[in-house]
């Protein structure tokens, strides 16, 4: 441990470290700084100061062009869904429904013998595939005359068609929440099964010594046992679904209803990314980036939260 | 993991009094574990079929005349099946440049992978075995950098990338792959994997190269990085896939440039193409092109995922963040 050591081990940490500085941590307080700054402009860097009306604009409180009475409810809106509506409906409904779905699945994988790295290697392998690809599957056998369609018109006589002109918003959401949840799956399945090899047998011989019926046992042994795991997952997958974007852009390619005005498939990150497309990346930098910190802190203060009631409720 | 003190015998409590005999309570225990297997099989297979369905019907629609997919079929049933499938590849190929999307993604995925093992060695190899003051709390920091949404960091990247020229209306060929590939080659993940892999070498192997004589240098890619080869394969692989099914940061960079169409990685190009044909002079897009098109770009990676599950399957096991 002399100082020649110590100098040498900057040397080694000097690309990671130089990149880093350009690429992360420049960026995360550039951003920050860019949101609180009025008029923004992007290749001059000019601003016209310190300011807050971004994260006006951005929450729907004042106007982009004052005197022009038009409010931008695109984020957020009372009365029509909005990128953060949006955004909390596909976290609240994917994230439970897809760690159950995983929950099971990983226990009955866990519970046989034969063909069990078959089953294993089957449920993971949607998880290399390309989300914008298996998107436009999706699209594809939910369009109009696609076979989920033809199959859900012949059972409940209504359409969920998502194809443009079509499309009604309750059909995307719907679809949008099931490809989310079969995206989801094979990530939680690989880590729930690596939680549940290893768990002692023992316990499993002393539930079923004790009667405990297989339902039982995995409520009152396997759970409690697999907290650890369960709070990992249920933190990444909110985190997750908080940034959906990838899966919007495969199914629909798009945010707005029929006639291009109203935002109704928006996603917190769709919003931010739409900001700085094309044209716009020069003059709306500054809303992407007060848009950008809100998801930020709404991420940190959820991942804070779940920290805070994990520590009563995972048994280790 | 086999318990010290398993228990192999099998416990049957009989009531005295109740009807109950052990070979019939053994039979009944039996039966039941018979019914349980099988409420489990089926439900594994159904849930698999459910799961695997998409592929499933990309494949079989890609096969399929264009009527078929549009009245929702399960498998095709107009027209000649193998005249069917040679018309749709190559009308797709015609219009989806597939050479040249998958040209541009292996470029960006070799280069970034490549200078990402060389920089994550490098830091993981100081975070695992050199001492230095602040080693804790930077990797504490490089850490936490993880849970910061990506998004703060591509607003800026995306302003870097257009002050230092790489973006714009004239982007060439060679500026657009270094706009995709820079702000990737270092992965706070990648480093965290190889570090874990690099502390569980044993300190002796490293204090006889120094007793040999051997430098650290000299330690590091004689003795820790074949070790290590396992992780370096992962690590290798999932950066590929990453490449692959990049999507958000090379579509942004290369989407104010006049000739985005020769920049398109796969994942952008399959968004971003029409595949259509002109009827009565109008362009009506072909689902069972469109699902050529997919296969073309999900069958490579179902491939790498059948030879490198193990690896694939370790890596991201080892708790990760994807993409």
């Amino acid at each position: 441990m002399n100082k020649s050591r110590n100098y040498r081990a900057w040397l080694y940490l000097a690309p990671v470290l130089i990149l880093m500085g350009v690429f992360t941590f420049f960026p995360l307080i550039n951003t920050i700084v860019i949101s609180f700054l009025r008029d923004y402009n992007v290749t001059t860097g000019a601003n016209k100061g310190f300011t807050f009306f971004n994260y006006g604009v951005v929450l729907g409180i004042l106007e982009k062009n004052e005197g022009s009475g038009f409010t931008d409810n695109s984020f957020i809106s009372w009365n029509s869904p909005s990128a953060l509506s949006n955004t909390l409906l596909i976290t609240f409904v994917t994230v439970p429904i897809s760690i159950i779905i995983s929950l099971v699945i990983a226990i009955e994988i866990n519970n046989i013998k034969v063909l069990k790295k078959f089953f294993q290697t089957v449920f993971f392998m949607p998880y290399v595939t390309n989300i914008i690809a298996v998107g436009l599957v999706f699209s594809v056998m939910f369009s109009d005359g696609g076979i989920f369609n033809r199959l859900f018109k012949l059972m409940f006589n209504s359409s969920i068609s998502i194809s443009e002109g079509s499309t009604s918003w309750g059909a995307s959401m719907l679809v949008l929440c099931l490809y989310v949840i079969w995206t989801a799956l094979p990530y939680k399945i690989l880590i729930f099964l690596s939680g549940l090899q290893g768990i002692d047998k023992q316990y499993y011989q002393a539930a079923k010594i004790d009667g405990a019926s297989r339902f039982k046992t995995s409520l009152r042994v396997t759970i409690p046992l697999l907290s650890p795991q369960i709070l990992y997952i249920t933190i990444t997958s909110f985190i997750g679904a908080f940034k959906e974007y990838n899966a919007v852009i495969g199914l629909f390619n798009r945010s707005y209803t029929k006639d291009q005005n109203v935002h109704d498939l928006y996603t917190v990150v769709y919003y931010i990314y739409d900001k700085i497309n094309g044209a716009s990346f020069a003059t709306e930098m500054q809303y992407a980036s007060a848009a950008a910190v809100i998801l930020f802190v709404i991420i940190m203060i959820f991942t804070l939260v779940q920290m805070r009631v994990s520590k009563k409720m995972v048994v280790y | 993991m086999k318990g010290p003190s398993e228990i192999n015998t099998q416990l049957n409590l009989i009531i005295p009094g109740n009807k109950s005999n052990i070979e019939k309570t053994k039979k009944a225990a039996h039966f039941w574990h018979i019914f349980g297997m099988v409420i489990s099989y089926a439900f594994l297979v159904v849930a698999a079929i459910i799961v695997l369905f998409p592929f499933y019907y990309m494949v079989m629609a890609s096969f399929m005349a264009e009527v078929d997919v549009d009245n929702g079929r399960l498998i095709p049933i107009t027209g000649n099946f193998f005249e069917n499938i040679v018309y749709n590849y190559t009308q797709t190929l015609s219009q989806f440049n597939y050479g040249r999307y998958v040209g541009n993604t292996l470029i960006v995925a070799i280069t970034t992978t490549l200078l990402q093992v060389i920089v994550t060695i490098l830091s993981a190899y100081a975070f695992a075995r050199l001492e230095f003051r602040g080693r804790d709390i930077l990797f504490t920091i490089f850490l936490a950098t993880m849970m910061i949404p990506g998004e703060m960091m591509v607003l800026t990247n995306y302003i870097t990338m257009s002050n230092l020229g790489l973006t714009g209306r004239d982007q060439t060929q060679i500026q657009a792959y270094l706009a995709m590939i820079l702000p990737f080659i270092s992965s706070v993940f990648y480093i965290f994997l190889l570090r874990q892999n690099f502390k569980q070498i044993p300190n002796e192997l490293y204090l006889a190269a120094r007793v040999d004589g051997k430098s650290d240098w000299q330690y590091l890619w004689k003795v820790m990085v074949p070790l290590a080869t396992p992780t370096l394969i992962t690590i290798t692989i999932l950066s590929i896939i990453g490449s692959w099914n990049a999507y958000v940061w090379p579509n942004i960079v290369t989407s104010t440039a006049a000739n985005r169409e020769n920049l398109w990685t796969i994942s952008v190009a399959i968004r971003n193409v029409n595949l259509a044909v002109l009827e009565h002079e109008v362009w009506v897009p072909q689902d069972s092109w469109l699902m050529c098109a997919s296969v073309l770009t999900v069958v490579p990676l179902l491939v790498l995922f059948i030879v490198f599950r193990k690896y694939i399957m370790s890596g991201t096991g080892r708790a990760g963040i994807k993409g």
